[in-house]
C-alpha cells in the first residue's frame, strides 16, 4: 500500500515507527495530487511549497525528540469556503477569485495547532449552494468512481478528495447535507456535527442558522478523530455551544448492544432507490446482529423538508450574500457610473446563475407582502419538524435513514430544472433544520458498483452514539478498505 | 404560481442584481422561480395554527470573555484584498452626487 493511500490512522503509525518521515508522507500525497487530480478535480488551489515546508519543520521536531500533537504530520484538505489566512478562499466564486483572509478560520487554527498539514483547497458548489459540484465557478469535480458522474456538493471537492487518495482527511461544510450527500457518493465517511459544536468563525456564510463545519475521513475511526480535534466552545462564535467534550475512543468497539434504533416510515415511502432499499436492509440486519434493536417511528412532515429548507436557506443567504458589494474584498466590476451601479454590476457579474436564483428567492420570500406566507410559515414548520424528530427520539437513540434517494447522476442529468435537484436533498435538508448530527457511512454498492452510503442521525450532541453504531455498519458492511481504480 | 416580470424586477432591485436583458433569458428565470415557488407553496398545506416560528434551533446564550486586548488586524491586512485604496482608505465612486440623480427605494 502506498503511503497517499493509507488512513490517518495508519499514517500515524508509519511516522510514530520510523517506516517513513513527515516529509516522505507529504511528498507522496502531493505526488498523488500532481499525477491524479487531473482527472478528478478535486482542488481549486494546492500549496506544495508551505506544506513540504511544514513537513520538514515537523520532523526536526521529532527528531530532537519532541513529540506530535494530535494530527501531527498528516495532510488535510480544506473546503474553499474556510477561511485560511494568506492561502486563496474562493467559495468556488468569482466573486471571491482573489480573496486572500487575513485570519484563519478557529477550525484552521485548531488544525494547525493540532500538526495537521494543508495541502490544499477543495472545490465545491459556488457559496456552497448545490448538490453536485457543478456550480463551481471555475471546474467541474468528477465522482472517482465513475468519472462520467457527480460526486456530489456542494462539498464535492472535499469527498473527492478523500475518496481518489488525494488527502486522508478533508473539512468540508453542511448547509441542507453538503457533506452527507457527497460522502455517500462517493464513499467515504461524513460528518455533520450538532449545530454549535463546531465553531463557525471563519466559514464564509450560506445560511447561518444551519451552517456547519464538519469532517471527512477514509473510516469512522479516521472521522472521529478529526471530529475530537475541530470541535469545542469558541468565545469568537456566538453560537458554539458544547456540554461536555466528545470522548473519541470509548466509542469504536463494535458494540451497540442495547442501543435503540428507529426506522422513519415516511423514508421508506416511493422515490428511493432499489439501492438504498436493499442498502437499509443489510444495514438493519449487520445492526440488530450487533445487539442493537429497531423500532418504527413516524417523522409526518417529511414531505415538507425541501420547501422548508429552501424558504429558510435562501432567505438567510440573501441577507448574508448582502456584503458582496465588491467594496472591501474580492470582484469589483469595472466601469461603475455610481455607487448602486457599482454594487450591481459587481453582484450580477460575481455571483453565478445558481447564488443569483437563491438571492432572488430569499428576498422574494422576506420581501413585504411575502413574509408570512413564506418565511413565517417556514419557521412554524420548522418547529413542528424539530417537535418530530423530538417526539422520535423519546422511543430511540439514532434513526437509521437513506442518505440520498438515488446514485450519483451523470453530468448535466439534473440541470434543466433547478428544482429536480432540491428534491435530492431530502433526507438531508430536515438534520439541519432541527440542528441534529448526522453522519453518512458508506455500507454497500448499487447494481454498477456505484458506492451507497447509508445516514445515522441523533439528538443533539449524540455523536458518541452514531460513531458507535457507524462503525458496526463500516466494518461489517460492503465497502471497508475499498478504494477507486485511477 | 407565476412571478410577474415587474415583480421580479423589484425584487432584483431590492437584491442588487441586474435582470437579464433578453427576454429569452427573462422567461427562463421566470420558469424557474415559478417551479421553486410552487415548491414552496405546498408548505400552504400544514397546519401551523398556534405554532411559534424556530429562527434558531439552540437555546442560546450570550457568550463571555475576558475583557482583555488583544492584537487585531493591522490596516495593512484589512485593506490587503481591497479592489481599490486611497490613503489608507477603501476607494468607492461617489456615494452622494447631485440628490435629483438619488435613486429612491
Amino acid at each position: 500500500m502506498q503511503l497517499y493511500e493509507m488512513t490517518a490512522l495508519a499514517l500515524q503509525k508509519v511516522i510514530k515507527e520510523k517506516q517513513a518521515s513527515i516529509p516522505e508522507v507529504v511528498q507522496s500525497q502531493l505526488k498523488r495530487i500532481e499525477s491524479t487530480d487531473p482527472k478528478i478535480g478535486a482542488y481549486i488551489s494546492t500549496f506544495p511549497e508551505e506544506a513540504m515546508a511544514e513537513a520538514q519543520k515537523q520532523q526536526k521536531i521529532l527528531e530532537a525528540g519532541g513529540t506530535l500533537p494530535l494530527l501531527g504530520g498528516l495532510p488535510i484538505a480544506i473546503k474553499d469556503n474556510i477561511c485560511t489566512k494568506d492561502m486563496l478562499t474562493t467559495c468556488a466564486s468569482k466573486m471571491l477569485y482573489n480573496f486572500c483572509p487575513p485570519y484563519d478560520a478557529t477550525v484552521i487554527s485548531k488544525l494547525k495547532e493540532a500538526g495537521a498539514i494543508i495541502v490544499g483547497k477543495t472545490n465545491m458548489d459556488e457559496f456552497a449552494m448545490g448538490s453536485s459540484t457543478e456550480h463551481s465557478a471555475f471546474h467541474l469535480t468528477k465522482n472517482p468512481w465513475d468519472t462520467s458522474r457527480v460526486p456530489g456538493g456542494s462539498s464535492g471537492g472535499s469527498a473527492a478528495a478523500v475518496a481518489a487518495s488525494l488527502a486522508p482527511l478533508a473539512l468540508g461544510s453542511d448547509t441542507g447535507g453538503s457533506i452527507r450527500q457527497p460522502a455517500a457518493f462517493c464513499g467515504v465517511v461524513g460528518l455533520k456535527p450538532t449545530y454549535g459544536t463546531v465553531s463557525r468563525y471563519g466559514l464564509i456564510a450560506y445560511a447561518s442558522s444551519l451552517d456547519q463545519i464538519g469532517p471527512f475521513a477514509k473510516d469512522v475511526t479516521d472521522c472521529a478523530l478529526l471530529y475530537s480535534v475541530i470541535s469545542g466552545p469558541d468565545p469568537k462564535d456566538s453560537t458554539s455551544v458544547m456540554p461536555k467534550p466528545f470522548n473519541q475512543k470509548a466509542n469504536l468497539e463494535g458494540n451497540v448492544k442495547g442501543l435503540k434504533i428507529g426506522l422513519a416510515k415516511e423514508y421508506l415511502a416511493n422515490g428511493l432507490s432499489f439501492a438504498n432499499r436493499q442498502a437499509l436492509a443489510k444495514a438493519q440486519a449487520i445492526l440488530t446482529e450487533a445487539g442493537a434493536e429497531f423500532v418504527e417511528v413516524s417523522l409526518p412532515l417529511t414531505q415538507y423538508n425541501v420547501p422548508v429548507y429552501y424558504i429558510i436557506s435562501c432567505a438567510e443567504a440573501s441577507s448574508n450574500l448582502g456584503r458582496y458589494d465588491g467594496i472591501k474584498y474580492g470582484f469589483r466590476a469595472e466601469n461603475a457610473e455610481s455607487l448602486k451601479d457599482l454594487y450591481e454590476k459587481t453582484r450580477s457579474q460575481g455571483f453565478g446563475a445558481e447564488v443569483q436564483r437563491r438571492i432572488l428567492l430569499g428576498t422574494y420570500v422576506l420581501s413585504s407582502g411575502y413574509y408570512d406566507a413564506y418565511y413565517k410559515k417556514a419557521l412554524q414548520v420548522r418547529t413542528l419538524v424539530c417537535q418530530d424528530f423530538a417526539a422520535a427520539f423519546t422511543k430511540c437513540n439514532m434513526l437509521l435513514a437513506p442518505t440520498t434517494p438515488n446514485s450519483p447522476w451523470q453530468f448535466g442529468e439534473k440541470s434543466a430544472n433547478p428544482v429536480d435537484m432540491y428534491l435530492e436533498d431530502i433526507f438531508t435538508v430536515s438534520t439541519n433544520i432541527a440542528g441534529l448530527p448526522g453522519i453518512s457511512v458508506p455500507v454497500a454498492q448499487d447494481e454498477t458498483g456505484l458506492p451507497v452510503g447509508l445516514q445515522l442521525i441523533g439528538p443533539a450532541f449524540g455523536e458518541e452514539n452514531l460513531f458507535k453504531a457507524a462503525y458496526v455498519l463500516e466494518q461489517k458492511g460492503d465497502r471497508l478498505g475499498l478504494l477507486p481504480r485511477l | 404560481m407565476r412571478v410577474s416580470l415587474e415583480e421580479l424586477a423589484y425584487v432584483a432591485k431590492l437584491a442588487h442584481l441586474a435582470l437579464p436583458e433578453d427576454a429569452a433569458a427573462q422567461n427562463k428565470l421566470l420558469d424557474e422561480m415559478e417551479s421553486i415557488i410552487n415548491l414552496a407553496n405546498q408548505l400552504a398545506l400544514a397546519n401551523t395554527e398556534n405554532v411559534a416560528p424556530t429562527a434558531h434551533v439552540l437555546p442560546l446564550e450570550n457568550v463571555w470573555r475576558k475583557d482583555e486586548v488583544k492584537n487585531s488586524l493591522t490596516t495593512e491586512q484589512l485593506l490587503q484584498n481591497a479592489p481599490a485604496q486611497v490613503a489608507n482608505c477603501f476607494k468607492v465612486p461617489a456615494a452622494i452626487t447631485n440628490a435629483n440623480e438619488e435613486e429612491k427605494f
